[in-house]
């Protein structure tokens, strides 16, 4: 990747496995997953203003599997990295340094998306299959 | 009194090294852009959680629902502001990366230029179709 012949400082392959590791690699993931959904928010909303037929269209195709799988996905990008953003906006306060508490609050935020999303997905199976 | 401030070199272009060195520190624009990273992220927490809510609400709606739900002034106001926000917060979090990963200075401005285009595209037709929504009868 890199043209210039600088060394480059150690990455990811010399650090053991955690959490907090894991919690910061998934917040880039999803960032970067939910910039790519961004343009399908886009793409609903321009069918929506298109017209009925375009927009049933759009609905079908978010309905097919390959679309629920997306779906699924891009739920839990959202609902993690809006979990570990909240995290984040609390750590800039200078609050939650201290070692075991970072543990507990990177685990939070993996927890508390799974959470989400199944809450979510609960909600749109009850209120009447799948869309 | 000592009129030496920096070197002869500097003092023979008649130029206050000051002019040398600003602009090129390390921070560059690095506060506003933490801040602003900040900031559209503090609102993206409420308008994400309402966006998400107001989808869930409309996923089993028809057609003409859905549509007259968006065109209400109060959620097309904030379909908007989500809009806006999140493509901001999207090109601020993707330089980021591309800094901290392409290290190759043609690459980087080009992958960067491209990301902002299509940002920039994406939020006006993101803002387009809530207005045509809102605003046709």
């Amino acid at each position: 990747m890199a043209d210039t012949q600088r060394p480059l400082s150690p990455h990811l392959q010399v650090y053991r496995w955690q959490v907090q590791m894991v919690s910061s690699i998934l917040h880039r993931a999803t960032g970067i997953a939910l910039a790519v959904g961004s343009l399908l928010v886009v793409c609903g909303l321009l069918q929506l203003a298109a017209g009925e037929s375009s927009f049933e269209r759009f609905r079908q195709l978010i309905g097919s599997p390959v679309g629920m799988v997306l779906m699924l996905g891009w739920s839990w990008a959202l609902f993690y990295h809006l979990c570990n953003g909240i995290r984040h906006l609390i750590q800039d306060a200078g609050f939650g340094y201290e070692i075991p508490q970072f543990v507990r609050s990177s685990w939070s935020s993996v927890i508390g998306s799974i959470v989400l999303t199944v809450a979510a997905w609960a909600w749109v199976l009850m209120a009447g299959g799948a869309a | 009194m000592n009129l030496r401030v920096g070197t002869d070199d500097v003092r023979s272009q008649l130029r206050n090294p000051m002019k040398l060195a600003r602009g090129l520190g390390s921070a560059k624009s690095g506060v506003g852009h933490w801040w602003t990273q900040r900031v559209t992220a503090a609102a993206l927490v409420a308008l994400g959680i309402w966006f998400v809510v107001t989808v869930l609400c409309l996923l089993h709606a028809d057609y003409a629902t859905a549509r007259a739900a968006v065109a209400k002034p109060w959620n097309a106001l904030l379909l908007i502001a989500f809009v806006l926000t999140m493509f901001w917060h999207a090109v601020l979090g993707l330089q980021v990366v591309v800094e901290d990963y392409v290290h190759t200075r043609w690459k980087e401005v080009v992958l960067m230029v491209a990301i902002k285009f299509l940002a920039v595209l994406g939020a006006l037709a993101g803002v387009l179709a809530v207005l045509r929504i809102a605003l046709t009868p």
